[in-house]
């Protein structure tokens, strides 16, 4: 498998589907990273919608989206299930956070970032903080069966929360 | 580095907390759990009966992870809790809370505080008040920052417990812990 990308690199853009097609003909949706500079963006990449971890793992992050908004920060999910599948998911369970399609080419996504399992065709389960700037702050790989919280997640909002207080106390 | 499997407590057991059993057990066992999540209500059985093999040798805490986007009553069921702790009756709150876990809306939990000799009136006030709010909020925060990734999640002597939480696996965890 390709390695994770690290702290410190350029986290790759991509534009995915975010929401399915209302209606036929209708434009898709799109989520694209670039698009959210100033801002910072937590990925989580997850195997598959519905398995019982990913599903814990993801009502977790669902209470938490307040508090990464106070971080200035906004999570995405993302795996290689159709914009439909997510669309029944985030229903069922009310989720709240967008769940972004690495589904056409299948993968794509999760490959740049270096957390494709291509034995099992679906993404590791794998964290990404990326900065105002695109710059890679935290990345991991959890045990495909271990549900990674969100201890470090916060962790690393904290300090770059805590850098730009710092930015702009020098800078005055 | 950084990157952590076996996330600790960040705020160690203390006087703060719900404890069952000696200061001097030789393992401390520490769960967040969620009144209204069934996977607790299976762990509470399990961890009841582990108390009773274990005996003295073990302290078990329990400290509150509601999760209310999923579960509704979580929130002031936790809070319930908290009130009845107040009055040194913590565990008898705890314990017809998971006893009774499908009916944890606020007239149910009043009932309940009744049942275990708790003030009705006073209780109700303290529940729509939300006395005990921050208390629980501080409970989840503490746990979100200690790696606590679903409930229940478990801490045993500080680490957190990646196992299974069945009898016989959380058992020998405990004990090989002991040793």
């Amino acid at each position: 498998m390709s390695e994770i990308l690290k702290a410190g690199e350029k986290g790759p853009d991509f534009t995915l589907p975010c929401r399915a097609v209302e209606a036929a003909g209708d434009e898709e949706p799109t989520f694209s990273l670039k698009n959210m500079r100033g801002k910072n963006v937590v990925l989580a990449f997850y195997p598959a919608d519905w398995s019982a971890v990913c599903g814990d793992q993801l009502a977790l992050y669902n209470e938490l989206l307040p508090m990464f908004a106070k971080q200035k920060a906004e999570l995405f999910g993302i795996s290689v299930d159709s914009e439909f599948s997510h669309e029944a998911f985030r229903e069922s369970r009310g989720y709240k956070m967008t769940l972004l399609s690495d589904f056409e080419p299948k993968g794509e996504v999760s490959k740049k970032y270096g957390v494709y399992r291509e034995k099992d065709g679906f993404s590791e389960r794998a964290l990404f903080v990326i900065d105002k700037d695109g710059v890679i702050r935290y990345s991991y790989v959890s045990p495909i069966d271990v549900n990674p919280g969100a201890d470090q997640i916060l962790k690393t909002l904290k300090e770059i929360q805590g850098e730009e207080k710092g930015e702009k106390e020098n800078g005055k | 580095m950084a990157n952590n499997e076996n996330p600790t407590l960040t705020i160690p057991v203390g006087a703060e907390d719900h404890a069952e059993g000696s200061e001097k057990a030789a393992v401390t066992l520490v769960e967040y759990g969620d009144y209204e999540c069934p996977h607790c209500e299976t762990a509470y059985k399990i961890v009841k009966k582990i108390q009773k093999e274990m005996g003295d040798d073990l302290r078990f805490v329990f400290r509150n992870f509601p999760l209310q986007q999923s579960h509704p009553h979580a929130e002031n069921a936790a809070e319930a809790a908290e009130i009845a702790a107040a009055d040194g009756k913590f565990w008898e709150m705890h314990d017809a809370l998971f006893e009774n876990q499908n009916a944890l809306d606020d007239e149910s939990l009043k009932s309940y505080a009744e049942e275990i000799g708790l003030d009705a009136e006073k209780f109700g006030e303290d529940l729509q008040g939300g006395k005990f709010e921050e208390k629980v909020q501080a409970d989840f925060m503490s746990g979100v920052e200690s790696g606590v990734n679903g409930t229940p999640s478990f801490f045993i002597n500080g680490v957190r417990f990646n196992g299974s939480f069945d009898y016989e696996n959380l058992l020998e965890a405990l004990e090989n812990a002991e040793s």
